[in-house]
């Protein structure tokens, strides 16, 4: 480690005004407060002592997504041969899932870096880490079929319309992986929806339906069962599957405070509730599925983890959290019933709250005023 | 034209401002963001884009020039009923010429010519400008607003046509060139109206870093 810091510290000055790499300064900076602890400090202002800055958040969700990454990989390869009919060892299942999985991964985060890095030379920006957690938040919501061009079309759609023009890192409306997603959805709803994208390379003969697909075509009697779905061996995108896998990263992302408790157990309780009501109308067949089954079934808990609790396009006030993240659970069973032609409510109901957090942080500001003033009134008189 | 008076040359610097500056520097859907819902519904493909075009461009000049020449007869109170009635008449008989001879073109337009009456770059340039000056720079004040307006319908419409069904005019230009078998896959975003907000708003992003002067911090 101390060769390292001293040959930075030696190239450091050709990185610095008047150097001979001026213009790769951010670039430069990049790497190196990602490999050591910056050594600046605050000069003036409010001084919060804090172990946690936007690298370690960022990398600390990273971390919690392997699990399910993990899974992902070997998931598809799984799906594939299950498909096939066949059942080799696990490092053939493993390796196959690689294959397929790896270039997605590679492919988005390239082509994301590439635009982030070119975009904080351009504007004298440093460069932000936020592009860790969604060049890997994007892969894991793709199916594992989809052409590796149109990763890379989407991740750059995310990064340019999704956070750039807005400002860059921290300014962004929209979650960018759900931007990510939701252009290919409808760019490309061949390749992100119906039963052929869920498996990599199947047989035309098996049907690769998801459960949700088959539940909007009222074929509930194909679905596996909870502990099947719970576990994740089922098809669908490649990180969404597994829901056990999924609460282990949530855990880290509670345990380290990464992750707003109050979104996730207020989304959870606004999809059962909302699954409750649906069985207790019952019109039709996806209304009677139990409500614990909608949680564990597409990506709602994929995206109530990792994508409903990204503190960016979230409600910022703790009450605002509440509501916030029960109107996505709320909404996603409800666009999910509702709207076949859209089985995956979750993305949908996400981005529509994203628009919506700031309104709701608003009003409760408001109300709080209000209700401060009031009091102060109360007193004097 | 009796009322121009003036030895002003036709195309004199005043003029050919009135030309040029709603085409970039004041563009009627870029800087002052009117019209954005024709600019949506109608440039799926590049022809109705044209046409559409074409048409205000013809209309807008007309009205302007009317509105113009009628100036100090309408009585103030009811200058909007008379503006929408001059409008409407030409917009009608755009609708006529249009479905005579562009038939398809006319089908696929549908009820969006009709819209034009409704279009706020004509109503807010008659109240704005040919309601108060002369006949010739409200006529070239009027082609010059309806330009600046198509020419952003033209662009929108090239590119959501190019990738939303790889033609240009209907020519299949990305089967010509064999880019579909490299896998090659048109793109459904670019046929849904958002797809056109997109392009104005990137068309609006590159206007606005060529001229920062119009960035307006608020």
């Amino acid at each position: 480690m101390k060769a390292l810091r001293d040959f930075l510290d030696k190239i450091k000055p050709n990185f610095e005004k008047g150097g001979r790499f001026e213009k790769l300064h951010s670039v430069f900076d990049g790497f190196e407060t990602f490999l050591f602890v910056p050594n600046t400090v605050t000069k003036k202002g409010s001084h919060i002592r804090d172990a946690i800055d936007m690298k370690r958040t960022m990398a600390t969700v990273v971390l919690a997504m392997i699990p399910a990454l993990l899974f992902g990989i070997w998931n598809v390869g799984y799906q594939h041969f299950e498909a096939a009919g066949s059942n080799p060892e696990f490092w053939t299942i493993v390796g196959y899932g690689l294959i397929k999985v790896l270039p997605i991964v590679v492919v988005s985060y390239v082509t994301g870096l590439a635009i982030e890095f070119f975009f904080a030379q351009i504007r004298g920006h440093e460069i932000n880490e936020g592009f860790l957690v969604t060049g890997m938040l994007i892969p894991l919501v793709l199916p594992p079929t989809i052409p590796l061009w149109m990763v890379a079309l989407a991740t750059a759609f995310a990064v340019i319309i999704g956070k750039e023009v807005f400002g860059g890192t921290g300014m962004n409306i929209l979650n960018p992986a759900l931007t990510a997603r939701a252009f290919l959805f409808f760019a490309y709803p061949a390749f992100m929806s119906g039963d052929r994208v869920w498996i990599a390379e199947k047989a035309d003969t098996f049907s690769g339906a998801t459960p949700l697909a088959n539940a909007a075509n009222g074929e509930l009697a194909a679905n596996p069962d909870f502990f099947d779905m719970f576990f994740g061996f089922i098809p669908g995108s490649i990180g969404e599957t597994s829901t056990a896998l999924i609460i282990v990263g949530a855990i880290i992302l509670l345990f380290t405070g990464v992750g707003s408790w109050r979104i996730m157990l207020s989304a959870v309780a606004g999809g059962l509730i909302m699954g409750l009501l649906f069985n207790l109308w019952g019109a039709n067949e996806f209304m009677t599925i139990p409500a614990h089954h909608q949680l564990v079934m597409g990506g709602f808990a994929f995206g109530v983890v990792f994508m409903a609790t990204d503190p960016v396009s979230g409600s910022q006030t703790n009450k605002g959290k509440y509501i916030y993240g029960f109107l996505i659970g709320f909404l996603a069973i409800l666009i999910r019933v509702f709207n076949p032609a859209y089985p995956e409510g979750i993305m949908l109901a996400i981005l529509f709250m994203n628009v919506m957090a700031p309104l709701i942080d608003y009003y409760i500001i408001q109300a709080n005023i209000k209700h401060r003033a009031k009091r102060a009134k109360l007193k004097t008189t | 034209m009796a009322e121009t008076k003036e030895k002003e040359p036709l195309f004199s610097s005043k003029n050919k401002k009135l030309l040029s500056e709603p085409m970039v520097r004041n563009n009627p859907i870029t800087v002052q963001v009117l019209g954005i819902c024709s600019a949506l519904a109608i440039t799926v493909k590049l022809e109705p884009s044209l046409v559409m075009a074409i048409s205000v461009i013809a209309i807008m000049g007309t009205a302007n020039l009317i509105i113009s020449l009628m100036r100090s007869l309408i009585p103030p109170r009811i200058r909007i009923i008379v503006m929408l009635t001059v409008i409407a008449s030409l917009v009608v008989l755009v609708d006529e010429i249009l479905a005579a001879f562009l038939y398809d073109v006319s089908k696929q337009l549908s009820v969006f010519v009709g819209l034009i009456i409704t279009n706020c770059i004509i109503m807010g340039r008659l109240e704005a400008f040919a309601s108060s000056n002369k006949p010739w720079p409200s006529f070239l004040d009027g082609i010059g607003n309806a330009a600046g307006y198509g020419w952003i319908l033209i662009i929108v419409g090239f590119f959501r046509e190019l990738f939303g069904s790889g033609e240009i005019f209907g020519y299949p230009v990305f089967e010509k060139i064999g880019l579909y078998q490299t896998g090659y896959v048109d793109n459904g975003l670019m046929i849904l109206p958002p797809a056109a907000l997109f392009i104005v708003g990137i068309i609006i992003w590159v206007h606005r870093s060529r001229h920062p002067e119009l960035i307006d911090i608020s």
